[in-house]
């Protein structure tokens, strides 16, 4: 078995998790439903740092991987105090009930 | 001494900045500190005069540089004072009449709910009134100018609330602001020529440059004469003048009458120089003079309003005061202003205390009988009325005037024709002092008296009332005696009066003056006292109501003005209402406006609209980076 794999799959992959996540973002109406997509978009994006470390035999990739997760963890964290907020507050997660802040 | 002369402009400014600023003073407290500061600043003047005069500076000048005011690249003007008899006479006057018109509106403005606003300003003024007679800078000059033209606009309007003091405020700010905007560009010229306005350098650099009769020369005498004429209401700027009546008496007496007015009377002394070189402008001046002393004295024959008689008065007077600058007769004008300051102070605080009594009565028509009613007011009022009308021997304002009668004629520079107007209008003066004599104290009474004046008005109405009289006595003509104490000072600074050779004997002169004043209140005696009706007989006929009612608006000139200039101008502002560049301005606030409304469509509050925008956003320019 092959156990080479070409940076370039490696980023094939990568954009289409990002792209999955960025569709999920922009379709989903359930907030729930965003963050996770968000959540998916930050691991393409950490995942193509990994594979660009590997490929120059750099420890940077996976310090920004790690960067990354900790950004992950303080966003979902922030993320899911606004969204319990918004479900007191509106009684439904549904993205497009919250817009009061109309221009 | 003379090293406390920052102390006589400084002492009124340090007044205003406390009244201004200091809140909730007591009344006692204002009026101690108005009065106080003008108070010792004419000690101090006092003080420096004498000892100005005891030892004289060698240079016939004290100096007194303070700082420099600003240095842009050589331009620098000085903050300095300048003290030579000239100025000496200016300040003692002005402090002097100042401190006793303080003290007498101390008493007269008391109900005044305004009270320490009236004393700020008036402080303020008599500052900006020294600076201006004490400037060494022609630039710190136009700084009291301009101040005092400031004051002038804050006094007369100072009972705001009635629309038409409002009016007659703006009327004198923007009638003057035309001389001064003439001034101005004089003193552009003047720094282009010599690169300073140091008036003793500026004298000197003219006299050395400019030949007599050089357009140049010309060119800023007429502009200072502009500025001259407007502030010192002469022809054909003087309408500001009678409107300015709508301020407090106290106003009219120190501003409209015995300061500020002889500002154009100081700048002419001060810059004769100037004059000299050119004789066409120096003949202007006398002219103007001349003209402006026989209208308003005329118009002053028309009037109710006992303030606009003084008002008319004014003009006239300083009509003889630029009538002897123009025929080169310096002190006799000086002389003359300081004499008139007298007078004409105590005419227009007696004439407050009048109006007061009379419960703001103005019309003299409706006065009377007051002879008996008020014995002090009244003697008062007629040593100042005496002065006036120029009762020979007896009263100051003879000597003054007998003394510019008599250059006009003799004088290298005077006329035949500027004598004569003189002399008319000398009859005129005596005509219409006698007629509100006559119409204000004797007679019936016909208004109830209110309460009668206390010491803080009478003590300054004595003290002006005995110098009206008695101040003529520093200055007699050669046949009287020849005291000279007052041109031998002034001639310090300005040059003696060159005479015309061979002229005749000035004693036939004098006793043609003193006729002439005489059977000018002889007549006015004889037409209003003894034959009352004859007035009303005249009035019916054509030609004399006519005259008439051209005396009575001044010549019509504000009738002419408004059909000149302020209906052209109104029309054009209506036209224009709109302001045609204002609508560019318009129009990008409007587009502006437009596109905030547009651009705020897209703030829909929906998230995921705003998702979109940034995943497009990022795809257009992703695509633009890799296309381009």
């Amino acid at each position: 078995m092959n156990t080479d794999i070409s940076i370039s799959q490696v980023l094939i992959l990568a954009a289409i998790l990002f792209s999955l996540g960025l569709i999920g973002v922009a379709i989903r109406r359930n907030v729930l439903f965003m963050l996770i997509s968000v959540e998916i978009m930050l691991n393409a994006a950490g995942l193509a740092f990994i594979a660009a470390g590997a490929k120059w035999n750099q420890p940077d990739g996976q310090i920004m991987f790690l960067f990354i997760l900790t950004m992950a963890a303080a966003e979902v964290s922030i993320g899911l105090a606004l969204i319990m907020q918004i479900y007191h507050q509106h009684q439904s997660l549904d993205i497009d009930k919250v817009n009061e802040m109309k221009g | 001494m003379q090293h406390l002369l920052w102390l006589i402009p400084t002492l009124p400014l340090a007044g205003f900045l406390i009244l201004a600023l200091g809140r909730y003073l007591s009344r006692t407290t204002v009026a101690l500190v108005g009065v106080g500061s003008v108070s010792l600043s004419a000690l101090i003047t006092i003080i420096i005069g004498v000892n100005f005069i005891s030892n004289p500076p060698p240079s016939g000048a004290y100096s007194q540089f303070l700082w420099t005011w600003f240095n842009a690249s050589g331009f620098a003007p000085k903050i300095s004072l300048y003290l030579d008899s000239l100025s000496l006479v200016f300040v003692f006057v002005i402090t002097f009449v100042s401190a006793l018109i303080h003290l007498y509106s101390s008493e007269f403005m008391i109900e005044d709910k305004s009270y320490a606003r009236f004393f700020a300003y008036m402080n303020l003024f008599v500052f900006s009134m020294l600076i201006l007679v004490l400037a060494e800078d022609l630039l710190l000059m136009y700084l009291g100018w301009e101040g005092v033209g400031l004051c002038s606009f804050l006094l007369i309007g100072f009972w705001y609330e009635k629309q038409e003091n409002g009016l007659a405020a703006q009327k004198a700010f923007i009638i003057t602001r035309i001389g001064d905007t003439a001034m101005a560009i004089g003193l552009f010229i003047l720094f282009y020529q010599f690169q300073t306005l140091h008036i003793p350098a500026l004298l000197q650099g003219a006299s050395n440059k400019w030949q007599i009769g050089a357009p140049i020369a010309c060119t800023v005498a007429l502009l200072l004469l502009a500025g001259g004429i407007g502030k010192s209401a002469q022809l054909p700027l003087q309408t500001w003048l009678p409107d300015a009546m709508a301020g407090p008496s106290p106003v009219s007496a120190l501003i409209h009458a015995a300061t500020m007015v002889t500002a154009g009377v100081y700048l002419i002394a001060r810059m004769h120089v100037i004059f000299e070189r050119s004789p066409f402008t120096q003949h202007l001046v006398a002219v103007i003079g001349a003209v402006t002393l026989l209208l308003a004295g005329c118009s002053a024959l028309a009037q109710f309003d006992i303030k606009r008689v003084l008002a008319y008065s004014t003009i006239s007077q300083i009509g003889y005061m630029f009538l002897a600058l123009g025929v080169g007769a310096w002190s006799a004008a000086i002389f003359h202003f300081m004499i008139h300051a007298f007078f004409k102070a105590l005419l227009f605080l007696a004439a407050g205390a009048v109006i007061e009594t009379q419960h703001h009565e103005h019309n003299m028509f409706k006065m009377g009988g007051l002879k008996d009613k008020m014995p002090l007011i009244f003697w008062t009022f007629l040593a100042g009325a005496m002065s006036l009308a120029a009762l020979p021997l007896v009263s100051a304002g003879f000597y003054s005037k007998d003394q510019i009668l008599w250059y006009a004629w003799s004088a290298e520079k005077g006329t035949a024709w500027l004598w004569l107007a003189a002399l008319i209008g000398a009859l005129i003066t005596a005509a219409y002092t006698t007629r509100m004599i006559i119409l204000t104290f004797f007679g019936e009474s016909k208004t109830p008296l209110g309460h009668l004046p206390g010491m803080r008005i009478t003590i300054p109405l004595v003290i002006l009332a005995v110098l009206s009289i008695t101040a003529g006595f520093i200055e007699l003509p050669h046949n009287f005696g020849q005291v000279t104490i007052f041109s031998d000072l002034v001639q310090k600074t300005l040059p003696e009066t060159r005479m015309q050779a061979g002229v005749e004997s000035e004693f036939a002169f004098q006793l043609i003056a003193a006729i002439i004043g005489l059977s000018g209140i002889y007549l006015t005696w004889w037409t209003y006292a003894k034959n009352p009706g004859i007035i009303d007989k005249l009035k019916s006929q054509a030609l004399p109501s006519t005259l008439h009612r051209l005396w009575f608006s001044g010549w019509f000139f504000d009738t002419i003005y408004n059909a000149l200039f302020v209906k052209p101008f109104k029309t054009i502002t209506s036209i224009n209402k709109n302001d045609f560049i204002d609508q560019i301005y318009t129009a990008l606030v409007q587009f502006t406006n437009t596109l905030n409304r547009i651009l705020s469509l897209s703030q829909s509050g929906s998230l995921r609209w705003y998702i979109m925008g940034i995943i497009m956003g990022s795809i257009i320019i992703l695509t633009l980076n890799i296309l381009l």
